[in-house]
């Protein structure tokens, strides 16, 4: 079994490439950064954290997915539920989706959905810490922070100091026969 | 582990309670939304099969399913073959046939929920089953009892009326004792039996009051069933352990709060003001038996295997 690791300077790296992209498109406008949890909500709040030192309108919220999921049938039991907390109006809104690892694209289509329902934003972008890649999905990010070139079975974890008490992500690669 | 059905209080164990009653706050926050609707149960279907008559619960469920997305079938007992003699499993095996995915069952013979759900795949929930269980009642009644106070153990819950017949008071003082809240019954003698050594039971209502309960909980006088008479009258019952506007005064003052299944009969549990009580509970209980059955349907699994 073949291993790599991403360190926590990977990882900052990746959040401030973000942040500099964000910056650069949309310089000093308001914007509500929704983060899906779990651990896309802690790229979030550092994403804001970092744009929040320029004078710029931001909103945060937290969205949950577990009940727009496609996958409910193949699941032996339903993923455990958590508050979304989305405290400003979607309606109207140029939002910027967050999540640690795009993959299938699954997902984020969830989270268009999830949204959908609290209002009709103005715009909706998609920010990344990690694209993998290997798309089940026609979305594409508009802000990436680390691009992998995995294979379509390998496992990507991402450790982050908030949730698990440190950054790290493992690549386990799948084992070759 | 998710189970197939959900029968009775009995067959939850702490953690699984703790995991309905956490999951359903997720759930009532949706109905703040504009939307309240989520696609969790679509193309699922819920079937309604109340061979006693509801409308609290049944609106329940029905509105909980609905906002799961689920496809919701109303088997109208008293025009079905039930009434031309048809036995339950046949009629089980004909919904069988149906391919639902969940059957909600209400009836006045304990257990049947129970035979049902070893009849099928569905996942069965006990929607009040005769004298034996309400379990969904139970969970929203400690569901509100935890909005006051998230950590209940030790809080005192007193429940007010004719517990022996009452399943209300079966299942909610089983999962309030699992939270380790304390409970007693009070009512007419003969209608607070000895159920367990840890449930403290009253027949006087200044004794019960003396215990210092934190919750009035008040049952519903059966009026539908009156044939046999247990109490001299509604009016004596009123006299006796009903909230009388004297009594309101009292709970007021010491800061208690007042919960009932629902619904409830004016001038005989309780009086008119206590509705506008600020410490009643009773509509709080009816929103969140919506985010409760929510969270039943989804944590159970159809087609799981029967855990017996």
């Amino acid at each position: 079994m073949h291993q790599r690791t991403l360190t926590a300077e990977d990882i900052a790296a990746g959040v401030e490439r973000l942040v500099l992209a964000i910056r650069k498109k949309s310089q000093g406008k308001a914007l509500a950064l929704i983060g899906i949890r779990s651990r896309g909500d802690e790229v979030a709040q550092r994403l804001l954290n970092m744009l929040s030192e320029e004078d710029r309108d931001l909103s945060f919220g937290v969205l949950d997915i577990s009940l727009y999921r496609d996958d409910f049938a193949h699941l032996h039991e339903n993923p455990a539920l958590q508050e979304s907390d989305i405290p400003f109006t979607v309606e109207g809104a140029h939002i910027i989706l967050v999540d640690d690892v795009l993959f299938t694209g699954r997902t984020i289509r969830a989270a268009l959905d999830a949204l959908s329902d609290y209002g009709r934003p103005a715009k909706v972008e998609l920010a990344v810490l990690i694209d993998r890649g290997h798309r089940e999905m026609p979305i594409q990010p508009d802000y990436v922070g680390i691009t992998l070139d995995t294979h379509r079975l390998d496992h990507v974890w991402v450790s982050l100091e908030g949730t698990d008490g440190l950054d790290q992500v493992q690549i386990v690669e799948k084992e070759m026969p | 582990m998710p189970h197939k059905d959900l029968l009775d209080i009995a067959s939850l164990d702490r953690s699984e309670i703790d995991h309905l009653l956490d999951q359903s706050v997720p759930f009532k926050e949706l109905f703040t939304r504009s939307v309240k609707k989520v696609p969790a149960l679509k193309g699922k279907s819920v079937l309604m099969l109340f061979y006693e008559a509801s409308t609290r619960t049944h609106s329940s469920f029905e509105v909980a399913a609905k906002r799961l997305s689920a496809d919701v079938i109303n088997f109208d007992v008293a025009r079905s073959s039930i009434t031309k003699g048809e036995s339950v499993r046949e009629t089980v095996e004909t919904l069988q046939a149906m391919r639902t995915d969940f059957i909600i069952v209400r009836h006045s013979r304990s257990g049947l929920p129970g035979q049902i759900a070893k009849l099928t795949r569905a996942s069965v929930i006990n929607a009040g089953d005769g004298a034996h269980a309400h379990p969904t009642q139970a969970l929203l009644d400690a569901f509100t009892i935890k909005e006051i106070f998230p950590d209940p153990a030790g809080k005192k819950v007193l429940i007010v009326g004719d517990i022996l017949h009452s399943r209300v008071a079966r299942s909610t003082s089983l999962i309030l004792q699992k939270l380790g809240v304390e409970v007693a019954h009070l009512g007419p003698g003969s209608l607070v039996p000895r159920l367990c050594q840890d449930i403290r039971r009253f027949t006087d209502y200044t004794a019960a009051m003396a215990w210092a309960p934190d919750f009035v909980y008040l049952l519903r006088v059966q009026m539908e069933r009156q044939d046999v008479q247990y109490f001299p009258s509604l009016r004596e019952y009123h006299r006796l352990y009903g909230v009388t506007e004297a009594r309101l005064a009292e709970i007021r003052d010491r800061g208690l709060y007042i919960m009932h299944p629902g619904p409830v009969n004016r001038g005989v549990e309780l009086c008119d003001a206590v509705m506008d009580y600020e410490r009643t509970l009773i509509n709080d209980q009816v929103e969140n038996g919506i985010a409760v059955r929510m969270a039943v349907l989804y944590w159970l699994k159809p087609g799981a295997t029967h855990e017996d």
